[in-house]
């Protein structure tokens, strides 16, 4: 398709309810109103997409610090208290012949939200800086962020359930460490972040810039 | 044929008749528009009632037990963030339970009187309001995540005791392939299609 015929739903005055899908032309665009088919709430773009995705972000990346330097898990036996970070939990896996839970457990716990984050904030910056290139692989990355976003949770069931089952006083107990909680705010930080951004705005700048050259 | 404008990018563009097994893509940027499976109502009705079922039993069953030393230890899935919250991470385990337990079982619950109002159409227009709910519960209903979780837990446990899955471990796995078989099964425009309107059809210029 060439970008010569290529209409956005938002130029034509038509909206699609982004929960049911059903395309409508609002009476008064100012004010959309609901969906007359699902009675949802409409909007041409999310609102204030691009503040809240800011502010769940910057609240994840301050979480990732805590979240890493912070202990996990305690374990206490008879004789010893040892307590793991995230990345020693990992050097753990590796250390007892595990690696292929190693790698999975790294890419989940310090690879996704690092990368999560990092993703969200370029796409943001691109949208404010009004970018108009590489929107489809834009658009995919954020898809991706959006897709692979609930696999960090995988440490704190590792973590729940560890706890919940080494529980064999004064053999062997395994507490949950104040880290556990950084982390799990990190991810539902950032799965509120990628929620909160509308991809079409990516679109939007190409649409807009025509417009400025009156095209 | 049926206009949308794709809630990835805004494009305007009519989908258009798709044979069984048909899918439409945004001609800009590849979002999954429409989709005709053959079945689209009566085949995810069938899954959701199996994974009502096996989140019944993974619910109720011990999902792994420990044995060290002459003793003994079982958990279940509500029972792992009970424990988090005895041990202090009330956060942490109010978190897991909900991803757990209650958004999975919310998830089929909904979907599943969803599916049984819609065999009668037109559905009553406040099943809409429950469309909704399955589609904000979906990111959170994190039964694959927790599977890995609880092996990647055995692993570690296993290095220090001897630790026997239960049959909840089983049950959640047969979650993990029935959840996706209903995604790509079910065929929600139809199942909006069956759907009252909120106002009357056309009541206010809608459809274009």
């Amino acid at each position: 398709m060439t970008s010569g015929d290529a209409i956005g739903g938002m130029q034509a005055g038509l909206l699609s309810c982004h929960c049911c899908g059903l395309l409508s032309r609002p009476a008064a665009p100012a004010h959309p109103g609901q969906c007359p088919r699902c009675g949802e709430r409409l909007e041409w773009r999310r609102e204030h997409a691009i503040q809240r995705t800011w502010a769940f972000l910057i609240a994840a990346a301050i979480l990732y610090v805590p979240a890493n330097l912070l202990p996990v898990l305690t374990t206490n036996t008879l004789v010893s208290s040892q307590s793991d970070t995230i990345m020693s939990g990992i050097v753990f896996l590796y250390a007892t012949g595990s690696w292929p839970l190693a790698l999975i457990v790294l890419v989940a716990s310090v690879m996704i939200p690092l990368g999560k984050i990092v993703a969200l904030a370029f796409v943001l910056v691109s949208v404010q800086r009004r970018s108009a290139v590489n929107n489809r692989q834009r658009t995919r990355l954020y898809r991706t962020v959006e897709f692979i976003g609930r696999w960090s949770m995988l440490d704190v069931f590792v973590d729940t359930f560890v706890v919940a089952l080494v529980q064999l006083s004064p053999l062997m107990a395994v507490d949950p460490g104040p880290g556990v909680v950084y982390f799990m705010g990190v991810v539902v930080l950032t799965m509120f972040a990628a929620q909160a951004f509308d991809p079409r705005l990516i679109w939007d700048a190409a649409a807009s810039r025509k417009a400025d050259r009156g095209v | 044929m049926e206009s949308v404008a794709c809630r990835g990018c805004d494009l305007l563009q009519r989908i258009p008749p798709l044979g069984f097994g048909g899918k439409a893509r945004c001609a800009r940027c590849n979002q999954l528009l429409a989709f005709r499976p053959a079945d689209p109502l009566d085949r995810p009705l069938a899954l959701t009632v199996a994974a009502a079922i096996a989140l019944v039993i993974a619910n109720v069953m011990p999902l792994m037990s420990l044995s060290v030393e002459g003793r003994d230890a079982t958990t279940t899935l509500a029972g792992g963030a009970y424990e988090m919250w005895i041990q202090g991470s009330e956060v942490t385990a109010a978190i897991v339970a909900f991803c757990a337990v209650v958004a999975p079982a919310c998830y089929v619950a909904l979907l599943l009187a969803v599916l049984l109002l819609v065999r009668r159409p037109p559905a009553p227009h406040w099943t809409a309001e429950l469309m909704r709910w399955v589609d904000h519960l979906k990111p959170w209903s994190m039964n694959e995540v927790l599977l890995l979780g609880m092996l990647v837990a055995l692993t570690k446990i296993a290095q220090l005791a001897t630790v026997i899955p239960g049959p909840a471990m089983y049950a959640v796995g047969a979650l993990v392939l029935l959840l996706p078989a209903i995604t790509s099964s079910l065929d929600a425009r139809e199942a909006w299609r069956r759907i009252a309107w909120v106002t009357p059809a056309g009541a206010s210029g809608a459809g274009a």
